[in-house]
């Protein structure tokens, strides 16, 4: 038995809306003298718990509004869950929105060096990765470029470039498997699949069920925030297709 | 405690990132560049010791080292207070994307505009020998107020931070106290030359007017006012305590109003 390297307890996550969204100060006292300041309780997860072993490839499965993204962004510590608890041993990657963390007025080349910090790298490290970052993206000249002028193709090159420099643990991935132009995103799912190769423990949101039956071995699917099934990704795809199927 | 210096020390690169990306970019697009820190305050300080000095006849031959003196810690501390307020909401993109520990916006934004404080002080060198000040030993007291001044803007910026993610319009609110605070800060006027009677206490309640009097003292050869100085440092590690304190508490609300 490989050794688990994600474990998620009990996790809920509640989001307070406000039926109108009061974000400044003299709506706020306005809403507040009139007492109009109502919430709304909406639990995006509800007592979600699974656990992932060392090299499981795990497929996420839902509709919109599910509470996919809500889980990934957790587990990425993006969000903090309201209860519950999640356990991670080793690195996690998240390829979430590529090139998000770029500033638009800075150069490919500085970008790297800051969103290499963002992702929590040393400078001494990603010195040393440099030259295959740019390498990889393909970028050639335009590196010295500002991003702003770069088409989001490029960008998305750029991002998954730097992302993907590490050797993660953990990959967490949102249909990012469509970037850039037919070469890079054969290029990039080769990238992935050598990771998935050497063992890594992958999560995987997508709302193609082929997509999640061609990469993944196991399975769950959210409904509602809850997790109403779990196994392997062909009894729970077909329970999916199942499910969608139905009037 | 120990997981949260950890975390600092994992993420520090990225705090100089920030820091440097902010100047860098700062100077990339004004054609002036560095030369605007240095003419932006001796601009103000003509004007100032023009009405001031010369129209109401006030102040002596060092009157305009004194109005640069206020003028330069009042502008760092209107200017970072205003970008850390802006902060979060700002880097909105980034924070919904990656955990980065979220203090690190205000903290380098507040670093960056100090690197650029700490550079418009040059016109103030200048002005010191221009304006024939004798440089005594006690220029070396100017390190403490410039350090509480360090403190108290982090502090008071992370709480306008943490409130602006939950207030779009604190700017608006926050512009007209800090136009309270810029006249309670005697820049451009000795306080002994107004008629305060009693009224000496609105004084004691500005903790930057407390830093502007010691930095003062340091350029001017005093010693130091040592009621203004324990009174700043409450102030300043107060506001930081509560600064702490309070972005801690909301920081997990931020992405859900950001």
């Amino acid at each position: 038995m490989k050794k688990e390297v994600l474990k998620v307890e009990n996790v809920s996550m509640r989001f307070n809306l406000m039926e109108k969204k009061v974000d400044d100060l003299k709506d706020y006292v306005i809403k507040l003298i009139k007492r109009e300041l109502r919430y709304q309780e909406f639990w995006a997860l509800r007592d979600v718990s699974f656990s992932l072993r060392e090299g499981e490839r795990l497929g996420i499965l839902g509709l919109n509004g599910a509470g996919k993204s809500t889980l990934l962004k957790i587990i990425a510590g993006v969000l903090k869950a309201t209860e519950g608890k999640v356990t991670i041993k080793g690195k996690v990657v998240p390829l979430l929105e590529l090139g998000a963390g770029f500033d638009l007025q800075y150069t490919g080349a500085e970008n790297i060096y800051l969103y290499g910090a963002v992702l929590g790298y040393s400078k001494e490290f990603i010195k040393e990765k440099f030259d295959e970052i740019v390498e990889f993206s393909e970028l050639g000249d335009f590196i010295d470029v500002p991003v702003k002028n770069y088409s989001s193709g490029m960008k998305a090159r750029l991002g998954f470039s730097i992302a993907t420099i590490v050797e993660p643990e953990i990959l967490i991935l949102d249909e990012v498997l469509s970037v850039g132009d037919a070469k890079f995103r054969k290029k990039s799912e080769k990238k992935i699949k050598a990771m998935f190769d050497k063992g890594i423990t992958v999560l995987f949101v997508s709302h193609s069920i082929e997509q999640v039956r061609r990469l993944c071995d196991r399975a769950i699917i959210l409904d509602k925030g809850r997790l109403i099934a779990d196994g392997t990704v062909k009894e729970v795809s077909n329970l999916y297709e199942k499910r969608i199927n139905e009037p | 405690m120990k997981n949260a210096w950890n975390n600092f020390i994992k993420y520090r690169f990225l705090l100089v990132e920030l820091v440097k990306k902010d100047i860098k970019l700062k100077y990339r697009r004004s054609y002036l560049g560095i030369l605007w820190t240095l003419l932006e305050p001796l601009l103000t300080t003509a004007v100032l010791t023009i009405i001031f000095g010369k129209f109401l006849g006030k102040g002596g031959r060092t009157f305009p080292v004194y109005i640069l003196t206020g003028r330069l810690l009042y502008t760092y501390f209107a200017n970072s207070t205003k970008a850390a307020m802006k902060s979060i909401r700002k880097n909105s993109g980034m924070i919904k994307k990656v955990y980065v520990p979220k203090y690190i916006y205000p903290f380098s934004t507040v670093l960056s505009n100090y690197v650029i404080f700490m550079i418009s002080m040059i016109i103030l060198f200048l002005a010191v020998i221009v304006f024939k000040i004798k440089p005594t030993w006690h220029l070396f007291q100017a390190i403490i107020p410039l350090s509480l001044l360090l403190v108290l803007v982090m502090g008071v910026g992370m709480i306008l931070a943490t409130l602006a993610v939950f207030f779009r319009d604190l700017e608006y609110l926050w512009s007209v106290v800090l136009m309270l605070i810029m006249y309670t800060s005697s820049i451009f006027y000795h306080v002994n030359d107004l008629d305060l009677g009693r009224r000496m206490w609105i004084f004691k309640l500005n903790p930057l007017y407390l830093i502007i009097v010691n930095f003062r003292n340091a350029i001017f050869g005093r010693p130091m006012d040592m009621e203004a100085l324990w009174l700043a440092a409450m102030y300043s590690f107060g506001s930081l305590l509560v600064g702490i304190i309070f972005f801690y508490k909301q920081q997990d609300k931020f992405i859900m109003n950001i």
